[in-house]
């Protein structure tokens, strides 16, 4: 018999949920009852919704259990791992049979997130048993040149995962074509849109495909030095880059005379960000490295021209660098074989929000958000209506569930207003309120705005201002117009990408849900109920019993009425709190 | 809004208390004669005292020839450096848009009734300070919030409490 093997997935996502926990106890029980099992780690596979998870491999063959608390671990160990008895109710999937969960993993295509939950993240050994760092012997053995590995890149159709879009290999040559004997390559890890994590969960899952993928940039434009420039937020994310880099420089593969070869030599190093959405931003981001405030300078110059200290920088997104050493050893055209026309190969979402199936996936470019949400995600909980998925960030829009047809790729989601992003996907239903989405986003970038473009600092300030004053029913008949005129302004004057693109939020919901806005300033409603000062609490005097329970749980006091009969709610005094309609059994209270 | 941020930190700046600024000693060590030093010099001073102190400032200004107007510019522009003592305990809540349309608001808004605090106040105990930072990037358990380095996730109003609640608890049975 086989020892099985047990699996735990630790991840920053299922250490929220409790896997921390569950493997500290599988450990102590294996050693305190001596059983004869292999215990390992990895990190997340995407499947967040399922936390934590936990991987079961004997000779009968692979078993995903989810939800697996301490409690149902002890089961684990008990009946499967020593009797040889799965636990049916907690498989999630199986290679034995089809479950309802197993569309998840199978629509996928895994390029960028190829290791992520199948190696531990911690042992670069795991890494180099699925191929890790053969990219990069690849050109050291074949003597590949930089514009060799520039083409190759060129050919594969990769372009900057971050959100831009730019093609990587174009990138790539800009910075190899300006001659200087000191040259940067930076990785970007500063996730900052709120509702993407797949730049944490890639350098927590895979950390040296991100650095192979930087060896190979540095390689093709003939850079020295590298800075992985990581947000402080995401401390796992932090520790696994500082193993795998002295992992990585232990072997050969970072440090002077990579792998042996005299004249190669290439290391890196962690910079900490500070907390600012703006140092996404290139120029800004550079800016933050020097140790300054985080301000976007003027392009041209280009980093690829002048960047970090004034020498050329090239800079990519994590996930970009993910997909490098694939490319590299499986051939640009099986990664062009992906994808659309202009947009190639696959990307990754995060998706989140009012979604059965809360994860990270990748997809090949051109599959549809319908499929996303529908197929991947399960579908919308609780028998609520699709009505949007919000893709971008603060920077993208919401495209609105009658364009669900819409192929993710760069072009087509372009034409909806909205934008590729980073890959956040949040899913919204009929009970999320567009005015308000729209002022969650202009608070965000309003706070963000580093201050350096007039029409940004306070072009975001007055726009807030005016969807603070709809949503709580202050809106003024003009309000529509002096937002669309201060969103072309805003656009218009200012430096950087965050301004140039803050607006988004607000004109893509004006042209997709411009009713709610209507609704809002002229009939002083929310259609999606969330915008507490337009709703309107009252009592069904049929259906009110007289219980005195809304009346008992009122915090000021506003419900009066006798027992056994029909109560009232004083509009003057309510406050809107909903404390009322979420206590009474008998749906006496109405919203409107 | 970040001109904000910098009038509510003056004040705390000038009362706050004296600091044992020995403790810099191995951070200037580090750092001296070094480029582009700034900000992580800030975060190893803010690792040791928990925010920054003044007479940090007036030190790491003199021995590592930092302008002490541009070190004060980095410490406000960024969300991580706080120029007043922080709680013993700090509870981030997540407001991501993940977070945001699964309610987060009502998970800040039971955390100032439970602790009597505004968002980015500290409790008159001195154990836990509140925030709401714009993501935790664990959307899909969202809504989240962290306290120190725990995450808690999928939270309803009442478990954010309750996960407080303990916390005090806990802090109770610790010998003083």
């Amino acid at each position: 018999m086989t020892k099985a093997k047990v699996i735990v997935g630790l991840g920053s996502c299922g250490i929220a949920a409790g896997a921390g926990k569950v493997y500290e106890l599988i450990r102590s029980l294996k050693e305190a009852e001596n059983m004869d099992f292999s215990l390992s780690r990895t990190s997340c596979s995407g499947m967040c919704y399922r936390e934590p998870l936990v991987e079961i491999i004997d000779e009968t063959g692979w078993y995903l259990y989810g939800g697996i608390d301490e409690d149902r671990a002890v089961e684990l160990l008990n009946n499967h791992v020593a009797n040889g008895n799965p636990v049916s109710d907690y498989i999630v999937c199986t290679d034995l049979y089809d479950t309802p969960d197993s569309r998840f993993f199978k629509d996928q295509v895994k390029i960028a997130l190829r290791n992520c939950g199948r190696i531990d993240p911690e042992k670069i050994n795991d890494y180099e048993a699925r191929g890790g760092y053969e990219a990069l012997r690849k050109i050291i053995s074949g003597k590949v040149g930089p514009l060799s590995i520039i083409k190759e890149i060129t050919d594969s159709g990769l372009r900057g995962r971050g959100g831009g879009g730019f093609p990587t290999g174009l990138k790539w040559k800009f910075t190899y074509d300006n001659k200087s004997p000191e040259k940067f390559v930076i990785c970007n890890a500063d996730e900052g849109d709120p509702g993407a994590f797949m730049d944490r969960s890639l350098l927590e899952g895979d950390p040296h495909s991100v650095i192979e993928g930087m060896i190979i940039a540095a390689m093709a434009v003939e850079a020295s030095a590298g800075i992985i420039y990581c947000r402080a937020e995401y401390p796992l994310a932090l520790r696994r880059l500082d193993i795998a880099i002295n992992q990585s420089r232990d072997r050969g593969y970072l440090g002077n005379g990579i792998l042996g070869c005299e004249g190669i030599n290439f290391d890196i190093s962690v910079k900490e960000g500070a907390g600012a959405f703006v140092c996404g931003e290139e120029t800004a981001l550079i800016a933050s490295v020097e140790g300054f405030r985080g301000m976007p300078g003027k392009r041209p110059p280009f980093p690829a021209e002048s960047g970090l200290w004034k020498k050329p920088t090239n800079i990519n997104n994590v996930e970009t660098f993910a997909n490098i050493p694939w490319i590299i050893t499986e051939g640009a055209s099986r990664y062009a074989a992906y994808g659309t026309e202009k947009s190639k190969g696959t990307k990754v979402f995060a998706l989140a929000g009012k979604i059965r199936h809360g994860g990270l996936v990748e997809v090949p470019m051109g599959i549809t958000i319908k499929d996303i949400v529908f197929r991947l995600g399960g579908g919308i909980p609780g028998d609520k209506n699709f009505k949007a998925v919000q893709l971008g960030g603060p920077s993208g829009g919401c495209i609105p569930a009658w364009l669900a047809d819409t192929p993710v790729d760069y072009e087509s989601v372009n034409a909806t207003g909205a934008i590729m992003g980073s890959g956040g996907m949040v899913v919204m239903d009929e009970t999320t309120c567009m005015v308000d989405i729209a002022r969650f986003f202009l608070d965000f970038t309003a706070r963000e705005s580093c201050g350096k473009c007039t029409f940004c600092r306070i072009g975001t300030m007055r726009m807030l201002e005016i969807l603070e004053r709809i949503t709580r029913g202050s809106g003024e008949k003009d309000d529509i117009g002096r937002l669309e005129e201060l969103a072309e302004q805003i656009k218009e004057g200012s430096l950087c990408g965050l301004g140039q693109t803050a607006p988004n939020p607000v004109l893509t919901t004006l042209r997709y849900f411009r009713d709610e806005y209507e609704a809002h300033i002229n009939m002083k409603k929310c259609p999606a109920k969330i915008c507490k000062q337009l709703l309107t609490y009252e009592v069904n005097v049929t259906n009110c019993t007289g219980c005195t329970v809304c009346a008992r749980n009122c915090p000021v006091d506003a419900i009066s009425g006798e027992r056994k009969q029909v109560h009232s709610i004083d509009q003057d005094i309510c406050t809107r709190c909903g404390i009322c309609y979420s206590k009474c059994r008998f749906e006496a209270i109405t919203v409107t | 809004m970040r001109v904000e941020r910098i009038k509510m930190i003056r004040q705390d700046l000038v009362t706050d208390g004296k600091c044992d600024t020995t403790l810099l000693d191995e951070v200037i060590r580090k750092y001296s004669g070094k480029k582009g030093i700034m900000i992580p010099v800030l975060q190893e001073t803010q690792k040791i005292f928990g925010y920054l102190p003044r007479e940090a400032f007036l030190r790491l200004s003199e021995e590592l020839t930092l302008n002490m107007s541009e070190m004060y510019g980095v410490a406000t522009f960024y969300a991580q450096f706080r120029l007043s003592p922080a709680g013993r305990h700090i509870i981030r809540v997540c407001h991501g848009t993940a977070c945001h349309v699964q309610s987060a608001d009502g998970i800040s808004g039971a955390l100032e009734e439970a602790l009597k605090v505004k968002d980015g106040g500290t409790t008159v105990d001195g154990l836990f300070t509140l925030e709401s930072v714009a993501c935790l990037g664990c959307c899909s358990l969202a809504p989240v919030m962290m306290v120190g380095e725990e995450t808690y996730g999928k939270l309803t109003g009442k478990d954010a409490v309750k996960v407080i609640k303990n916390i005090r608890i806990d802090e109770k049975d610790l010998p003083i």
